[in-house]
């Protein structure tokens, strides 16, 4: 099976412009993956399952990935020299910037044609706010219909061209996407007797004299 | 003939119907709560607190309150709080001990983890069941006291493991003495050494376990030495 | 309390009337979620012309717990004592999966004896299953029970087995990441090959009962067709795959484990209808026979879980790792992803019954709402790992 940088190559130039990169996987598994633009992603797929060298026509899994925003500090050392002709000091400058998060959606690909795999792709959104659209390879692979329904479910990403998106783990008139990092959860607080780190501070907040759940109150209580 | 797979299929059901009066692999059903089946010795359902001595069980809990079964506990159902003094364990050693170690096992979900990361072999599986109570709450919450439960139960219940941990317990007690021993011997023997010129042969640390706050190697764990836990085999499956 | 009135509900039926112009009334009837026959809170949203489906719909997310935003929230030894609770009936190979996916992700190795016990597990809980499938379809069908009961007599044999070995019937705990958590010891394995031995018999009695019973044949047989490509397409896999005459088994072409060493046979269908997704468990029943056979016969000594693995403190670095088995459901894999610290960055599940009920509208269009119940009996769903 070819590598990831041959398929890619081959990519680019059947689809010239299409922005495909390869996203490299540290892991002993060595998956590495390719990253591909959504603007003609259906075509791609659509090369992916057709070619006669690749034939993968079996996509096993799709996944959302939540990637929030990062803050990333860089610091860019100077050497300054040292007027009174001592060694000279490193001034250093920190940087701030904003990594944008986004929300990517990863394809698993495999062929029963050809009995290899995987090939990963890995679809990006804009952002985690308003650009959160992308391309539904449903009419490709059949089996992507109910798992982009879970990712449009749990993390929101909408698929443009599915044939039934709509929520299907949670019930219809659920709001929010529950995947998220950010996700916050309803305050439904039930007590729990061994509350620890966050639970215990919603519990501090909830009952703010904690009931005594040590030892010494329930002596002698046998279940 | 039409109707000769559905002959064959009845000509089965009437040797299990016939087989069930005489033959006990054809009549499985155990009329419990009259007739109890026997469990394997390797069956859990939620842990117990080891204590040496059944006469004084608070004051002879394995657990030396580390924290390590409350932090890896999958659904957190362990609550533990370290008691303000210290106690002398089984070797004499002083330790801190759970001045609150409740479990609460509506949460528990009997996977076992806490006992294979105890370095101590202070929490190990029960396998009481009928437990049942009418109230979902206080209840089901036990504490030390409901938890502890003597050494003796733990070789009845599991007696081939209580027999291997009793056997390590007491090797590593016997190899700490020595080498306590062995240092004695060795400062007696340099009495002429000035005080504060080279630091006094110091004893080195004694392989029983030391202050809860260091996190034990984690290499040292249940069940990767090979014969972990010989169980009595299954019920006869004829 | 039943009124005479034949559109009256029925106790646990909710209907409701849609008039459409060309067919006449067609009548909306909602299975489920509390239904003795949809394996677990499932609930198909079915419109009927008569007697005759023309639409279903899939509802689930009734047992959804979030098990995945569970694992983000979990070290990855916690998750563990999850992934026995996604297929409830099949915790071994779910633990197996898991322990793959991760050991895939840190590099670390198993020794030999493990990976036998591994495969001896693995084969013991396809023959589990597929005997729990086998009553279940036949319970669906309408045999009130003693296919049923006597697949489950032989079940619980196995679940012995597992008891005695992890400590547990069901919710195993038993793979860890480089091993196994407890080495079989030699009474275990004896039992275990007297278990194994005396199946073959066991199934033989099972199909003079069932196999070629009319009723069970005039009922399921026809019913329920799927194609080889809609199969593929759909991401369908496992015996429902093998059915529909597509012979990929994950065992053969991952080649995972040591199951190289092993000779089987993958049993294809020619047709593709619920018949054969019966006859191909049955077939791959006898194929596990012989592995485990081999497996408990040529079992290794050795250390049951490497000796450089690490259970506290495990933080596998960063990277992402996908990791698939052959269940006996079909493919089951987990999708980790590595931030360097304690617990993962993104833990999916990939259930093999969640995306094999993609096609359970096309195989049902046209068939009469009793063989609904059968085709999805057939599919072999369990809503643990469905919802998640």
């Amino acid at each position: 099976m070819e590598t990831p940088e041959q398929i890619r190559d081959r990519l680019l130039a059947n689809f010239p412009g299409a922005g495909a990169v390869v996203v490299a996987n540290p892991a002993p598994s060595a998956q590495h993956s390719i990253a591909i633009g959504p603007g003609r992603a259906r075509e791609i797929a659509t090369w992916l399952r057709d070619d006669p060298a690749l034939r993968l026509d079996y996509c096993s899994n799709v996944t959302g990935v939540d990637w929030p925003e990062k803050e990333i500090i860089e610091t860019v050392g100077t050497p300054a020299p040292d007027p009174a002709g001592g060694p000279a000091k490193t001034a250093e400058q920190k940087t701030k910037r904003i990594q944008p998060g986004c929300l990517e959606v990863v394809y698993h690909l495999y062929s029963m044609a050809l009995r290899h795999g995987p090939v990963i792709i890995r679809l990006r959104t804009g952002n985690r706010t308003d650009q959160i659209t992308l391309p539904s390879l449903t009419p490709v692979w059949r089996s992507c219909e109910f798992q982009e329904r879970e990712v449009f479910d749990l993390f929101g990403v909408v698929f443009a061209g599915h044939p039934d998106l709509r929520r299907i783990l949670m019930w219809d008139e659920f709001k929010d996407h529950p995947m998220r990092k950010d996700y916050v959860e309803p305050d439904d607080y039930e007590w729990e007797p061994t509350a620890h780190d966050k639970v215990l501070a919603k519990a501090k907040k909830h009952y703010p004299a904690e009931p005594a759940a040590t030892g010494e109150a329930t002596e002698g209580a046998k279940p | 003939m039409l109707g000769s797979g559905l002959i064959k299929g009845l000509a089965v059901t009437a040797k299990n119907l016939a087989g069930s009066f005489h033959d006990p692999a054809r009549f499985v059903t155990t009329e419990y709560p009259e007739v109890k089946t026997k469990l394997p010795e390797n069956y859990r359902n939620f842990p117990f607190l080891v204590s040496e001595n059944a006469d004084d069980p608070m004051g002879t809990l394995r657990c030396v309150a580390c924290q390590i079964c409350e932090k890896e506990c999958p659904p957190q159902c362990i609550y533990i709080e370290k008691s303000k003094d210290k106690k002398p364990d089984a070797a004499g050693k002083m330790q801190l001990y759970p001045a609150v170690f409740d479990i609460d096992i509506s949460v528990c979900m009997s996977c076992q983890i806490c006992v294979e990361v105890c370095p101590f072999d202070a929490i190990k599986m029960d396998q009481v069941f009928e437990i049942a109570t009418p109230d979902r709450f206080q209840p089901l919450l036990l504490d030390r006291n409901q938890l502890a439960k003597p050494n003796s139960y733990f070789h009845e219940v599991h007696p081939t493991e209580a027999a291997e941990v009793d056997a390590r317990l007491t090797a590593e007690r016997k190899a700490a003495e020595e080498k306590a021993k062995a240092a004695a011997a060795a400062k007696a023997a340099a009495p002429a050494k000035p005080a504060g010129a080279a630091p006094a042969p110091a004893a080195p640390p004694s392989t029983t376990p030391t202050k809860p706050a260091q996190a034990p190697d984690p290499g040292s764990r249940r069940g990767d030495e090979g014969s972990a836990e010989p169980s009595k085999p299954p019920p006869p499956a004829a | 309390m039943i009124a005479s009135d034949p559109l009256s509900p029925l106790p646990g039926a909710h209907v409701h009337a849609v008039h459409d112009e060309f067919h006449g009334d067609l009548l909306e009837v909602s299975m489920g979620p509390h239904h003795p026959s949809t394996h677990g809170v499932f609930r198909m949203m079915v419109t009927l012309d008569g007697e005759t489906v023309v639409k279903l719909k899939p509802v689930f997310g009734y047992l959804h717990r979030n098990h995945e935003k569970l694992g983000e929230n979990t070290t990855y030894l916690g998750s563990m004592p999850y992934t026995d609770r996604l297929d409830y009936l099949c915790s071994m190979t779910n633990n197996w999966a898991y322990a793959l996916a991760v050991e895939k992700l840190a590099g670390q190795a198993v020794p030999e004896r493990a990976e036998y016990v591994r495969v001896i597990l693995a084969e013991l809980t396809r023959l589990l299953n597929h005997t729990c499938l086998a009553g279940f379809l036949l319970q669906d069908c309408g045999a009130s029970g003693t296919p049923l009961m006597y697949a489950f007599r032989e079940r619980e044999k196995i679940l012995d087995l597992f008891e005695s070995l992890s400590g547990s019937r069901m919710m195993c705990n038993y793979q860890r990441f480089g091993g196994c958590r407890v080495d079989p010891p030699p009474a275990w394995l004896e039992a275990a090959s007297r278990l194994v031995d005396g199946y073959n018999a066991f199934l033989d009695e099972y199909e003079a009962l069932l196999t070629g019973n009319e009723i069970l044949m005039a009922r399921t047989q026809g019913v329920g067709r799927l194609s080889a490509a809609l199969a593929v397409s759909a991401g369908i896999t496992g015996p429902m795959l093998r059915a529909a005459g597509v012979a990929y088994d994950i065992r053969k072409v991952d080649a995972y484990g040591i199951y190289p060493r092993f000779d089987f046979r993958v049993p294809l269908g020619d047709h593709g209808d619920t018949y054969d997704r019966y006859m191909i468990r049955v077939l791959e029943m006898r194929e596990s026979i012989k592995i485990l056979q081999r497996a408990l016969h040529e079992l290794p000594a050795g250390p049951i879980m490497d000796p450089k693995a690490k259970l506290r403190g495990f933080r596998p670095k960063p990277g992402e790792a996908y990791g698939r088995i052959e269940g006996p459901k079909g493919e089951i894999g987990f999708y980790l992803i590595s931030d360097g610290g304690p617990n993962p960055y993104r833990y999916r599940v990939r259930a093999p019954s969640f995306v094999n009920l993609t096609i359970l509208e096309d195989l049902c269009r046209g068939h009469t709402v009793a063989d609904a119940v059968i085709i999805l009996g057939s599919i072999d769903i369990v809503l643990g790992e469905v919802d998640r």
